[in-house]
């Protein structure tokens, strides 16, 4: 058991081998009680809140989780969220990995510069992000009175709700291509190119494939964090019941207004498909991986 | 070996190399004559997407929150809760990243080091809450401490309060932030050289000391790095707060709820300057991390 730990492979005080015993006791004991209090902190904190929903939604009963997804709301609040979510894993995939190989192949002046532009979403509170939205787009905003002479709504309407996802998602796929790309290098591309492949041929026949399993995990927390963004969305959308009313907003709505057995069913059920998108991903990368290692 | 784990949200997965193609040869001169239309076309888009997408958004709050000077930012702290949203905000904050920096780095610790039944399983715990969606963490907390679960009312009535109340929210910041220390200091702890340890131990120094002088050096980096993406992750945090506070004015209410207050009672610009101070706070420690985890392979050069 405690054969990793750091012990030397000879006991190091030989003058004393009486305490040799006694040693190996303490480190048992150190060693027991420090994965001890690990788990429990971890059961605590995150297995017993888990348990908690999944409680919650039993004990409302069957019936209750037919007459939840009956709602034509809750159907539109969901249809909204894969919109929503579809749209900006299309958009984050494709243009992250644009900016995955500037970042990765490009050394201008000024890349540092464009990485941290790539983390900045990372540290801003979703409220800020649909703060700027409405800044932008909203009354007095710099961009209302052109969208208005054209009569596009973006603000209380799908297009702001769209934009704030994006932004909270930007870096997700770019944070797991990039690195790869670096690694990967351009040998390969040079051969193809060499061989008289396009730059796009290229690309979708030797890039694309490398990066795949990186691209499609990136993309996995992309949804993951797109299905479960509330603070951006609830500030742009103006919670229009049946119109601008993604899952999480209605979630929220169900809890104001007491209606919580609707809200537990519907937060386990995002639940269940973000843990089922991510473990599914990452079940297919490790088979990838040790695909391409065999 | 240079990781990028170190910030927000970072992905569930142990070591990254840098956005640096550097060593992996990916800034070799090809040595072609083409014009490189392609070159220039990714580019531009890639520029373009970020400053749309990323910079004019910020330049927006921060224009509009300053645009009159500090006026707005006065009317803001001028209504009731303001300070006091801030301030809970930052304690809140700083307990969280106290608390997770102490036992995420206990749990890289034993996953590291220990080989226990059970180890693959705490593994993936530690990333739930990468996959579960901020608000539906707030959620799972009432469902276990709200009143309508045993646990809840055991609670309440020892006089206990989670549910809006500061412990609520703290256990959500907890929650959210707790993988941000583990896979911050999982890697570096991987990469250490165990001999250095077996080195002092064969010199007499204890366990205590050995601990001390010869590991913690090391971690100090990656656990500090850590710590401030949780502070910064937890002074922004909405959807796991905004459902178990209560939000109640001068009690429960947080910095990131107070300036959703003011957007709703359509006084943009008094949103943006508070929304700019938490966000130029953020942003500093962000930075700051990068430093930090960035620092580290200087000093260890790989075998």
């Amino acid at each position: 058991m405690s054969a990793r730990t750091a012990a030397p492979p000879v006991a190091p005080n030989a003058t004393a081998p009486r305490s040799d015993a006694a040693i190996l006791r303490r480190r048992r004991l150190i060693h027991g009680s420090l994965t001890g209090i690990a788990l429990v902190y971890a059961a605590v904190l995150l297995i017993a809140p888990l348990a908690g929903i999944i409680w919650a939604a039993i004990k409302a009963g069957g019936h209750a989780w037919v007459e939840t997804f009956s709602q034509p709301d809750v159907r539109h609040a969901f249809y909204l969220t894969l919109i929503i979510t579809a749209t900006t894993v299309v958009v984050t995939a494709v243009l992250g990995v644009v900016v995955a190989l500037m970042l990765a192949r490009d050394p201008f002046p000024g890349r540092a510069l464009v990485s941290a532009f790539v983390d900045l979403p990372l540290a801003v509170s979703p409220v800020i992000v649909g703060l700027a939205c409405v800044l932008m787009f909203g009354t007095g905003g710099w961009f209302k009175p052109w969208f208005d002479a054209h009569g596009i709504q973006i603000i209380f309407a799908l297009p702001s709700m769209v934009l704030v996802t994006i932004f909270i998602c930007i870096p997700f796929v770019i944070r797991e291509v990039a690195p790869l790309l670096g690694e990967l290098g351009t040998e390969e591309e040079e051969a193809a190119r060499t061989l008289g492949a396009s730059s796009l041929q290229t690309f979708f026949k030797v890039t694309l494939p490398n990066i795949r399993w990186a691209l499609l995990y990136g993309i996995a927390l992309t949804t993951a964090r797109a299905i479960g963004e509330i603070g951006a969305v609830l500030v742009v959308s103006g919670q229009i019941t049946g119109h601008t009313e993604t899952a999480t907003l209605f979630i929220l709505r169900a809890f104001d207004e007491g209606r919580d057995a609707q809200g537990y069913i519907v937060a386990t059920t995002l639940a269940l498909v973000s843990v089922l998108l991510l473990s599914g991903i990452e079940i297919l990368k490790h088979r990838g991986e040790r695909k391409l290692a065999s | 070996m240079a990781t990028r784990t170190g910030s927000l949200d970072a992905p569930p997965r142990p070591p990254l190399p840098r956005l640096d193609p550097g060593a992996g040869g990916g800034a070799a001169p090809r040595p072609r004559r083409r014009p490189p239309w392609g070159r220039w076309g990714l580019r531009a888009t890639a520029l373009l997407y970020l400053a749309v997408m990323v910079a004019l958004p910020i330049v927006a709050v921060l224009t509009r929150g300053f645009g009159n000077g500090f006026g707005a930012l006065k009317d803001a702290f001028a209504a009731p809760g303001a300070w006091k949203a801030v301030e809970l905000t930052l304690v809140l904050a700083a307990l969280t990243a106290v608390i997770n920096g102490v036992f995420g780095t206990l749990i890289a610790y034993v996953l590291v080091r220990y080989r226990f039944p059970g180890r693959a399983a705490l593994s993936t715990i530690v990333d739930i809450p990468f996959a579960i969606p901020t608000l539906v963490t707030g959620v799972m907390l009432r469902a276990l401490y709200g009143p309508a679960s045993p646990v809840g009312s055991f609670l309440e009535r020892h006089g206990v309060h989670v549910i809006f109340a500061p412990a609520g929210i703290l256990l959500a910041l907890l929650f959210v932030t707790l993988p941000l220390v583990v896979r911050t200091v999982q890697p570096v702890m991987l990469e250490l050289d165990r001999s250095e340890e077996e080195a002092a131990h064969v010199l007499g120094a204890g366990r205590i000391r050995t601990a001390r002088s010869v590991v913690l050096p090391h971690l100090r980096p990656p656990i500090a790095a850590g710590m401030l993406l949780v502070f910064a992750r937890a002074i922004g945090e909405f959807g796991a707060v905004v459902i178990v506070s209560g939000n109640i004015i001068g009690k429960t209410l947080t910095a990131p709820v107070f300036i959703f207050g003011l957007i709703s009672q359509f006084k943009p610009e008094q949103a943006a300057a508070v929304a700019s101070l938490l966000f130029g706070l953020s942003f500093v420690l962000v930075l700051v991390t990068e430093r930090l985890v960035a620092r580290r392979p200087a000093k260890e050069p790989e075998e």
